[in-house]
């Protein structure tokens, strides 16, 4: 038996495409696979650790847990989008300053997942912090690390 | 891993979904996805087609009707988070919300689906039988109202049967007397509770009556401690604790023995009394 076939056209960082994939391909297997873009990583391929997060339509979501069949036109944003914009740069730039990662697998989702609550509030405190990302797991740093970079941007942000 | 290889068909409407589901026997309903998917990658289920409801209009609508909140099948847990009437209206959802899973989980994730989905570990459907709610089902033979207190079966099953769609939720509004309260224990933030209690009661001034306590993570189901429920109403905290464990029989899971779980228990109606007692603000 042939795998179901589906036609989507969506727009992923700004530009419109058109594919045609099988249905039970995810949105980060598409993403990957088909338009190569890397940057978005697959972890546990079932919603924990946070590693295939990406923007669909302004609000962030787990790659894994929807299918590209799902995306017919919406609006995607990876992390090569956040980072061509420079829309994240502060947050590269400070991860990098407190080494806020190691292997750095995790950190294309974990940035996208600090911009999500900077953009939401603008002075979280760090338990705020801790709890926005608590679906993002990183296996290097412990976390304090990602905690002090996004609350330096956050200050850095609102003028502080 | 990946998902077996399933066809993909969008409903349009939820009559066009019911009759996917009288034509395909082993068809899923994809709604927020966020188990579903991750139950298709993992291979713990195959169907041969799902049918997404995402695009069905009208199934997303919160509001208030008649001294009910509606909150449609599709309104994704993060509206319901952000909505004014649930704030409002139903202070027991407004307080659950932010336990549910993480912020782009909450982003996907349906408030129908959770209830459909029935898992016995997550808080909406503990909260739903706490509020006493009503489940509205659509089937081959049109729409039909289902209680809470009827509606959870046993370990994911529902009433829901297998050529229905879930697609609406009523909640009893909370009125000035309305009391409530919810504390979980999780490993994580966001992670599935080891335990959890969502209350509801009604102030009489002096005390509480209508005490209802929902417990979930113990059991198929979530599950109401109604000899708890009445040494609550009379004002015997304590008491209420010990007879939670003696009540609930949860099992040994990954998470904790059921020895933990039952003491655990008691702790958390220790902190949701008190919630309970809060005047309301």
């Amino acid at each position: 038996m042939s795998a179901p076939m589906v036609e989507i056209t969506l727009t992923v960082n700004g530009e419109k495409t058109a594919a045609r994939i099988e249905a039970r391909k995810t949105l980060v297997d598409f993403l990957r696979e088909d338009l190569f873009l890397t940057g978005s990583h697959v972890g546990c391929e079932h919603g924990v650790c946070g590693a295939c997060t990406v923007r669909v339509d302004g609000e962030i979501v787990r790659g894994c847990l929807m299918l590209a069949a799902q995306c017919d036109g919406a609006k995607i944003e990876t992390i090569e989008g956040l980072s061509d914009s420079g829309e994240v740069a502060d947050l590269q730039k400070a991860f990098e300053e407190r080494n806020a990662l190691q292997c750095g697998y995790c950190t294309p989702g974990m940035l996208a997942a600090a911009q999500d609550l900077l953009k939401r509030n603008r002075k979280p405190t760090r338990e705020e912090i801790r709890e926005h990302i608590s679906g993002n797991y990183c296996r290097c740093t412990g976390y304090h690390a990602i905690v002090d970079a996004v609350e330096a941007v956050a200050q850095a942000r609102s003028g502080k | 891993m990946k998902p077996a290889p399933f066809a993909y068909a969008r409903a349009k409407t939820v009559k066009d979904a019911v009759a996917l589901l009288g034509k395909h026997k082993d068809a899923r309903l994809l709604a927020g996805g966020q188990s579903l998917i991750a139950t298709l990658n993992m291979r713990l289920s195959a169907p041969s087609l799902l049918i997404d409801i995402n695009r069905i209009p009208g199934l997303d609508g919160i509001k208030l009707s008649k001294g009910f909140v509606e909150i449609g099948a599709l309104a994704r847990h993060t509206q319901v988070e952000r909505s004014e009437v649930v704030a409002k209206h139903s202070p027991l959802i407004a307080r659950a919300m932010p336990h549910i899973a993480h912020p782009a989980i909450r982003n996907r994730g349906t408030f129908g689906g959770s209830i459909a989905f029935a898992d016995p570990a997550a808080e909406l459907p503990a909260c739903l039988l706490a509020l006493g709610g009503e489940i509205e089902i659509t089937g081959p033979k049109g729409k039909r109202k289902v209680k809470a207190d009827a509606f959870f079966k046993d370990l994911f099953e529902t009433a829901i049967g297998p050529r229905d769609v879930l697609t609406l939720v009523r909640i009893p509004a909370a009125t000035k007397d309305t009391r409530t309260g919810f504390a979980e224990l999780a490993r994580r933030h966001g992670d599935y509770a080891i335990v959890g209690l969502a209350a509801t009661a009604k102030a009489t001034g002096k005390g509480l009556k209508d005490v209802r306590l929902a417990y979930f993570g113990v059991g198929a189901t979530p599950i109401r401690a109604k000899k708890a429920e009445a040494l609550l109403a009379a004002g015997k905290i304590d008491e209420a604790a010990n007879a939670v464990a003696k009540e609930l029989d949860p099992s040994d899971d990954v998470q904790a023995t059921a020895k933990v779980k039952k003491h655990l228990a008691g702790v958390l109606l220790k902190r949701v009394a008190a919630q309970l007692m809060e005047p309301r603000s």
